[in-house]
């Protein structure tokens, strides 16, 4: 049994159920089989036989070593870099692991309808932003990367923000991310890669805790005419848990603009427990992906407003309807 | 008829296009003399000392069939004027080159050396530049702003002479291992100062490549801008660590006005643009030059290695170093532990005794 298969039969998960006696089976007419109620439903797995575990001394020193030859090649830098900036590497050894402790262990993140992001090929997965900082974004790229067979990376699209502030914008460039252009959204994928998009920006992640699950406006819809002139199919992504970490009771705005900043938030931690105040409060998380909507047989109409703009509606709807189905999922916002 | 023919690169251009046999005559125009190291290779060429503004005689008297336009100052050298006179040269020199060709009938082919610095450099600029690609904003940066300027005069000599094959390579920035421009020059030393926080893309291309693109687009007909650049991305920390140098970095504000001051004192030549080159990176989409020409400039990473090599001297973190020092860790590691568990043994066995 795999972690995730693990996790999502504990008691704490939303699709949980009690575990039902299995259909017993007559076998010529002797007493049903299998006698004892099996977990799920599930029919009597053969036992697995326990891994030959290869000697302990030889796994430390495989990790030892292959710890020490990372090191190295990060340090020699032959490792690969994409145009982007994007450092696989990187990536799976530093960033992913990271990430994993905030998504399993913090949000106790759920995903459901992975099989509706594409194996291979582009595709644009637009989702509902919130949480003051762009949590969700990652969370969405850990998703992906974790509970997909192929291990997909999301390559997401950033504000300019992202990419003006030093650190931040070298982080997110070699995590994959790039700015939100056209040309880089459309290069991303007819290059075959899966394109992560918010199109509320700021006004989604800067909205305050009384909006909560309130899809903002959603631009002027610049993803679906990128999504439509390459043909690429679009996911729509409801992320319910967000909007409950940072939850922004006030926008002090003449601070944000002295800053430079598009809201300076203030939640009931932040600024007043200082540095203390950045923990984000430990929601519960439930993502859901949606069926693709196909784009191929609209590659003709990406400069047609009535077009883009109808597309875009249907994925804001389809994602405002999924968020309020996944609410009802999750009664209480910091259960299990 | 090869201008700038005493610079590195217009001398190489030159001496290639004279070599080779299908080129009746070479004639290069430049107003210093060539250094000497670059005499033995113009030895073929007819050298006309005159700057552009005394070429439209030349030009005219030669009855020159194809221009390559090399002329193009990437820093203010300060014995030859500072930024005054490359300011003169780049852009005045430009326009009165490109005045004089457009009155010269047998005419055919102008190839203008130009830079990937036209696009700039800054955050909200998309990842890869195409041709067509505008740039957001006006490039900071003398150099780039001269690029501009003089990509401008070529689409008005476009306009005026339809009939010439007017070719414009914009180059990334050039690496060999005998090139010497600011970059490499920054490369070789044993520190590299790079700015804190922030990772630029860099992209090179083999000055072999360089003139194999040049000389082909003398002899064929490529009309069009296209970009020069070996296809792949070294991260500016990257290629620190490959070539063995130490990042030295410094936040943004410090760094540029180091430059600044270096260059107010005369030591380095890093003009604005390439502190946004360091800044921010920039890495150009090659794939209209490979469809036109047929040919693929080798990657950036590799010609990068080849730089390497010819500068090994000043590096201190080699591949091969750290290779041993990995290897020495390892070893103590095990070593450690291998004691480790016969001194538990050791005691196990006492236990029992």
């Amino acid at each position: 049994m795999s972690q995730h298969e693990y996790r999502d039969m504990l008691p704490g998960h939303a699709d949980f159920t009690l575990p039902k006696p299995a259909t017993p089976v007559r076998v010529n007419g002797r007493r049903p089989i299998p006698e004892v109620p099996q977990m799920n439903g599930h029919a009597a797995d053969e036992p697995t036989p326990e891994p030959t575990r290869p000697d302990v001394v030889d796994v430390w020193d495989q990790r030892v070593a292959s710890g020490l030859a990372f090191l190295r090649r990060r340090l020699a830098g032959t490792y690969e870099v994409d145009d982007f900036g994007f450092d696989r590497e990187l990536s799976d050894a530093v960033f992913h692991p990271l990430l994993r402790v905030l998504y399993h262990d913090w949000f106790r993140t759920e995903v459901f309808g992975i099989e509706h992001v594409p194996g291979d090929g582009g595709a644009l997965v637009v989702g509902n932003h919130s949480g003051t900082v762009a949590l969700d974004a990652l969370m969405l790229t850990t998703a992906v990367h974790d509970r997909h067979p192929a291990e997909r990376h999301l390559r997401l699209l950033g504000a300019d923000l992202v990419f003006r502030m030093p650190i931040v914008s070298e982080l997110a460039r070699k995590s994959g991310a790039t700015v939100a252009c056209n040309p880089d959204a459309e290069r991303l994928m007819s290059s075959g890669h899966l394109v992560g998009v918010f199109p509320e920006g700021f006004k989604g992640i800067g909205k305050r805790f009384a909006d909560r699950y309130k899809l903002q406006r959603f631009g002027r819809g610049g993803f679906v005419s990128a999504a439509l002139r390459t043909g690429t199919p679009i996911v729509p992504v409801a992320i319910v848990g967000a909007e409950e970490i940072y939850p922004i009771l006030a926008d002090v705005k003449p601070l944000a603009r002295l800053l430079g900043l598009p809201y300076f938030p203030v939640t009931p931690t932040f600024p007043w427990l200082g540095p203390l105040g950045l923990v984000p409060l430990p929601s519960k998380w439930l993502i859901q992906f949606c069926p693709p909507i196909p784009t191929a047989h609209l590659t003709e109409h990406a400069d047609d407003p009535m077009v883009v703009y109808n597309l875009a509606d249907q994925v804001r709807e389809t994602i405002q309807a999924t968020l309020l189905e996944l609410l009802e999922k999750r009664p209480d916002p910091f259960g299990l | 008829m090869v201008t700038g023919a005493s610079r590195f690169l217009g001398a190489r251009v030159a001496a290639r296009l004279a070599a080779d046999p299908r080129i009746e005559r070479v004639v290069g125009l430049d107003p210093h003399e060539p250094p000497p190291a670059l005499r033995a290779l113009l030895e073929d060429v007819e050298l006309v000392r005159a700057d552009a503004r005394a070429a439209s005689g030349a030009m005219a008297d030669l009855g020159a069939e194809a221009v390559v336009h090399m002329a193009v100052t990437s820093a203010p050298d300060s014995q030859h004027g500072g930024r005054q006179a490359m300011k003169e040269q780049n852009v005045i020199g430009t326009m009165q080159l490109l005045a004089a060709a457009q009155a010269v009938p047998g005419l055919r082919k102008l190839v203008l050396r130009s830079s990937t610095a036209a696009y700039g450099a800054s955050f909200r600029d998309p990842a890869v530049f195409t041709e067509d690609t505008e740039p957001r904003a006006v490039p900071r940066g003398s150099f780039a702003r001269d690029i501009l300027d003089i990509e401008g005069y070529v689409r008005g000599f476009r306009r005026r002479r339809p009939d010439v094959a007017a070719t414009v390579l914009r180059f990334a920035p050039f690496i060999s291992s005998t090139a010497d421009t600011t970059l490499t020059r920054l490369f070789a030393q044993p520190f590299v100062p790079t700015v804190f926080g922030r990772d630029a893309r860099l992209q090179f291309v083999h000055v072999d490549d360089a003139l194999e693109v040049l000389h082909r687009s003398v002899l064929e007909d490529h009309p069009g801008t296209f970009n020069v650049a070996g296809a792949g991305v070294l991260a500016l920390s990257q290629a620190v660590r490959r070539a063995g140098r130490i990042a030295l970095p410094l936040p943004e504000g410090t760094f540029s006005t180091l430059w600044g001051l270096a260059r107010n004192v005369g030591i380095g030549q890093i003009g604005l643009d390439q502190v946004d080159l360091f800044v921010h990176g920039r890495v150009v989409d090659t794939t209209r030059l490979v469809d036109e020409f047929g040919f693929t400039p080798r990657t950036t990473a590799a010609a990068f290695d080849e730089f390497i090599e010819a500068h090994a001297n000043g590096s201190s973190l080699t591949a091969a170093r750290l290779e041993a020092a990995e290897k020495a860790i390892l070893d103590g590691v095990r070593r450690l532990r291998a004691e480790n568990s016969r001194t538990e043994k050791a005691s196990v066995k006492g236990d029992a005794a």
